[in-house]
């Protein structure tokens, strides 16, 4: 008789570690207690929020996604998310300081020398510095290779010359990983080169600072480049490399968007199910109407499906799954959509008041707009899904 | 310095779940497990003696269910150096004895300086198995701490005892077995640094065969006190608030009590 294994012994990635929900709660408690409060007033002024970096620098929260040989923690992709998704509960913007942190930095991360980690990561798992992802340009968004930005070689350097445009944290960032052409005669994908710029530094410049409907509080930028000097040391992997490390990088930053998203549904979802406890008309909470009722549970639901799609694709990605790019795009395209549906409900549950800033759900529903838009559209993951489904076009 | 923190996983008391099971004994699965309160304080003041000591380690020994590590890793987040967890299905059902008997050969297989434990536990609430480990394992036994203050040059600690006139002050030799209370200080929130290092901290697994205790004399087949029955405490009746003029209340509480047969 073959042996019969009855139990795939494997761990499940079903459930949550117990570190996992410490951590978990722990991020929960400060944003409850420390981030929250200051939510309304980062999206009334549009000012980044200082004093939150450094919070979350001084309780390690940043250096969750590095190395500990260099700092950081060694959180895998999923401990990344559960603090991204709790800080987002609280504040959308606030939650994007750990997302773009983790966005500017894996580029180093998946190209970078153990050298230019060394060198670079400390000071970012610290918090001391800030860095941003310069990819996108204003005639360049979902087409990525059609970047103009040059990259021209000058003996051991290289010269930046151009513009880049919506870049999260691009104003106050004190590095750059920057995506520029290195060769224009190349084949499309094998054009960019990418690089990290130190700032502030000779010919570089901010440009213009978006006014946005959400996310007010985390500033936008546009970027330019005039005889900008790298050295050779500062290109990550080899020249051309570069579509394919923000490729790849994208496959890993956008579950932080995606739990962004979750955390923003959860936020709103919270408010929505306080109010209607609270609420009385016709004599009775409105959660006892069946229609605020279904909604709510509709909502949670929901959310709870984004949710574990979300925790499913970290575990997947972080295993190197061949389709990474597949898990990385459905859990955005998921998220991103339930909570837009999600702020949208809640808003609808609050009536009257939830069109006011007297509660948080229209800044949320604000904020909930961006998920479906950065980190490539809604329509870029359904592009990349149906890829993996049909394979790329001869 | 090395300091053995006794610490069990107790429903969580802010869970509302806590209620009994048809053998009258606490049903454990209604619940999430915690760290006894009592246990989080004199964990917090061992790892302030050893970070004051500037080296040594502190040691989690725990009697619990197999999963039981889910629970001490709090504890390792709050920055104990490992665990050594006691678990085997015959303990199940032990009565005090059999759990005084057990930790006590237990902490004989381990070196240590001080061991603490927590006043009592909110689930069982005995408080007996402290002072019986330490007369078991042959140790001193201070109680009541409030504080700790250990001389290890002279192998000496020093306790000041809460009594209900005010402290003892006690010493004895080294090592010593000292139950805590919560004036020795708030435990500490796990840092994310405490929570990231306790998912590479060790958690050792001893059995009984381990600890050379015959699975019979233990558990419920062993125990040496039954739960004949238990029952929850019956609410509180509503109070009664006097509101007069201070002559007449006065009057209406001294009737109130003697009616009682209080005065």
């Amino acid at each position: 008789m073959p042996e019969v294994t009855t139990h795939d012994r494997a761990p499940s990635p079903f459930r949550l570690t117990e570190a996992q929900k410490m951590l978990r709660d722990a991020v929960r408690v400060l944003a409850d207690e420390r981030i929250a409060p200051r939510a309304a007033e980062i999206d009334r002024t549009a000012e980044f929020p200082e004093d939150l970096r450094r919070l979350l620098a001084d309780h390690d929260i940043l250096a969750l996604p590095f190395p500990e040989e260099h700092g950081g923690l060694g959180g895998e992709l999923l401990t990344v998310c559960l603090a991204i998704e709790q800080l987002s509960r609280a504040c959308a913007t606030t939650g994007l300081i750990l997302a773009v942190q983790e966005l500017g930095s894996l580029p180093i991360t998946l190209a970078g020398t153990p050298e230019q980690q060394a060198r670079w990561f400390p000071r970012l798992a610290s918090g001391e510095h800030l860095i941003a992802f310069a990819l996108t340009e204003a005639e360049a968004g979902s087409d990525v290779a059609a970047a103009r930005t040059r990259a021209t070689r000058d003996q051991n350097d290289y010269v930046i010359d151009g513009a880049k445009r919506f870049i999260s944290h691009g104003s106050i960032a004190d590095l750059l990983t920057v995506f520029a052409v290195t060769d224009p005669e190349a084949p499309r994908h094998r054009r960019l080169s990418a690089f990290v710029v130190e700032l502030p530094t000779e010919g570089f410049r901010v440009t213009r600072l978006e006014h946005k409907m959400g996310i007010r509080g985390s500033p936008t930028a546009e970027l330019a480049f005039a005889g900008v000097r790298v050295p050779e040391a500062n290109r990550l992997g080899e020249e051309g490399d570069g579509f394919d490390i923000a490729m790849r990088t994208l496959d890993h930053s956008r579950p932080g968007i995606a739990a962004q998203a979750v955390g923003i549904a959860q936020g709103a979802l919270e408010v929505a199910t306080q109010y209607a406890r609270d609420r009385k008309q016709f004599g009775q909470r409105i959660g006892e109407f069946q229609m605020i009722g279904a909604m709510l549970a509709d909502m949670d639901a929901a959310t709870e499906a984004a949710r574990q799609l979300l925790y499913k694709a970290c575990v997947e990605i972080d295993a190197g799954a061949p389709d990474a790019s597949r898990w990385s795009a459905m859990c955005k395209l998921v998220a991103g959509d339930t909570a837009m549906r999600v702020t949208t409900d809640a808003v609808q549950v609050l009536g009257g008041y939830g069109y006011i800033d007297e509660f948080p759900v229209e800044r949320m529903m604000r904020d909930a707009k961006i998920t479906q838009l950065y980190e490539g559209t809604q329509q870029i993951q359904r592009l990349v899904i149906a890829r993996a489904l049909l394979g790329k076009p001869d | 310095m090395r300091i053995v923190v006794l610490t069990k996983p107790v429903p969580d008391p802010a869970s509302g779940g806590e209620r009994l099971g048809p053998d009258g004994r606490l049903d454990r699965s209604n619940s999430p497990a915690v760290v006894n309160g009592n246990d989080e304080y004199v964990l917090e003041k061992a790892l302030k003696l050893v970070e004051a000591a500037g080296e040594g380690e502190v040691v989690l020994l725990s009697m619990a269910p197999a999963n039981a590590p889910e629970t001490m890793r709090k504890a390792l987040a709050m920055g104990a150096t490992r665990g050594v967890l006691i678990t085997d299905p015959a303990i199940e059902g032990s009565c005090t004895v059999a759990t005084t008997r057990i930790l006590a050969a237990a902490l004989k297989m381990l070196d240590f300086d001080l061991a603490l434990a927590g006043v009592d536990t909110s689930d069982g609430g005995a408080g007996v198995v402290a002072p019986g480990v330490a007369a078991l394992a042959g140790l001193p036994f201070l109680s009541y701490a409030a504080s700790i203050e250990p001389d290890m040059p002279g192998r000496t600690v020093r306790v000041r005892r809460i009594t209900p006139a005010g402290y003892d002050l006690l010493e004895a030799p080294m090592p010593a077995l000292i139950s805590g209370t919560q004036a020795l200080g708030e435990p500490r929130y796990p840092s994310l640094k405490g929570i990231m290092a306790a998912r590479s901290k060790t958690i050792e697994t001893l059995t009984l065969t381990d600890l050379g205790i015959d699975p019979a004399t233990v558990g419920l087949s062993g125990a040496t006190t039954r739960v004949v029955d238990s029952r929850p405490p019956k609410p509180r009746e509503a109070t009664r608030i006097i509101r007069d003029s201070p002559d007449e209340a006065a009057r209406q509480l001294v009737d109130f009590l003697a009616e009682r047969r209080l005065i």
